[in-house]
């Protein structure tokens, strides 16, 4: 079993990809657990460049997706909404819709903010749009407010009842796909 | 009385297959300013002595649009991954002249509610192949929501652009098994 992180931050010491990487080790041992790290090199969207499988880190950020059976996003705020480059990624990834990789794939939004309300606004948009690609949305739910004081330099929330959400979120999700098993 | 009896009184006994090229299975619901419709193409019911059943295949959903088409087959929607048919069964048939009411239950997306649908029989005539074949032209209004079909966008008002109720009709072509 097979899941992908995908952090909405760029930044080396992000506080997203710190908590994508505390919740991979929540993951039993026979989930494999990978953070894609490719989001920097996705160009802009331009369908006229949309030929085939598209630019290379689109090809590959397509394959990623595809080749896991859940996806875990941990998304910041960027003036009330989705950081313009992940959004841009997923716009990438959801085309054409009717074939794209994130249909029917569980999914789950997380986040962290260094402002009060842990990109709640970002994590809800992020989880509209995902619902628009075809994605199963897991309805998993961790905001962690005052990112630089709430997490710790690793990452793991120092808020016990947020240490417990991450683990649920984790839990739902990939609870949805043992549901996905039973289903197919 | 019981159910048996009033059925068999309703409609003829039997087993009745639809006519799939001359039968249509399609859905109209409120959408911004105007009516919405699409059709189910591939679906099987039969009329077997006084009980209609059927079920509609989700991914054969027909709209005109090829993205609307792959966003009503999503989890959103109809999660036709999981919940690949849609069903109806009839619980009681009863019938005035060329009125008919039935009971029964409809199942979306792993739900199943009561409905209720009212419609005009045709009774049996002999069709140019040489079978009988009779007609029913059945309606009821579902509210998705009550299916977890709870998909909306607000317009520019705030009001939602997508009614929660959703006619559902049958035409229905039904032809006597030899």
């Amino acid at each position: 079993m097979r899941v992908l992180g995908i952090s909405g931050s760029l930044r080396d010491a992000s506080y997203n990809t710190k908590l994508l990487r505390v919740a991979g080790r929540l993951l039993r041992d026979d989930v494999e657990f990978t953070i894609w790290d490719g989001l920097k090199a996705i160009p802009p969207y331009d369908e006229d460049d949309d030929i085939g499988s598209g630019p290379p880190a689109v090809a590959r950020f397509r394959q990623a997706i595809a080749g896991a059976d859940a996806v875990l996003f941990a998304t910041p705020e960027y003036n009330a909404s989705i950081p313009g480059a992940l959004k841009n990624a997923i716009d990438w990834a959801s085309r054409p819709l009717a074939t794209n990789p994130l249909r029917n794939k569980p999914v789950a939004v997380i986040g962290a903010s260094t402002g009060m309300f842990g990109a709640v606004w970002a994590q809800a948009e992020l989880r509209k749009v995902l619902g628009a690609t075809g994605a199963r949305v897991v309805e998993a739910e961790l905001a962690v407010g005052h990112a630089h004081e709430h997490l710790d330099a690793d990452g793991h929330p120092a808020d016990p009842a947020q240490e417990e959400a991450l683990r649920d979120s984790v839990l739902l999700l990939l609870g949805e796909l043992a549901n996905a098993e039973v289903a197919a | 009385m019981s159910t048996i009896e009033q059925t068999t009184q309703a409609v003829p006994t039997g087993t009745w297959n639809a006519d799939p090229v001359h039968s249509e299975i399609a859905f109209t619901v409120e959408y911004m300013a105007g009516k919405f419709r699409g059709t189910f193409e591939k679906f099987n019911v039969q009329l077997v002595d006084g009980v209609l059943s059927g079920t509609a295949e989700v991914t054969s959903i027909s709209v005109k649009d090829e993205n609307l088409e792959a966003h009503l087959l999503s989890p959103e929607f109809f999660d036709a991954e999981r919940y690949p048919e849609l069903s109806f069964r009839s619980t009681r048939i009863s019938r005035e002249g060329d009125e008919v009411t039935i009971a029964g239950e409809v199942t979306i997306k792993g739900h199943t509610e009561l409905a209720e649908i009212r419609g005009t029989f045709k009774d049996p005539i002999n069709d140019p192949y040489g079978s009988e074949r009779l007609g029913l032209r059945l309606e009821t209004t579902v509210d998705r929501t009550k299916f977890g079909l709870n998909w909306n966008n607000p317009l520019p008002s705030g009001e939602p652009a997508l009614a929660n109720d959703v006619t559902l009709t049958a035409e229905l072509q039904l032809v006597k098994a030899a």
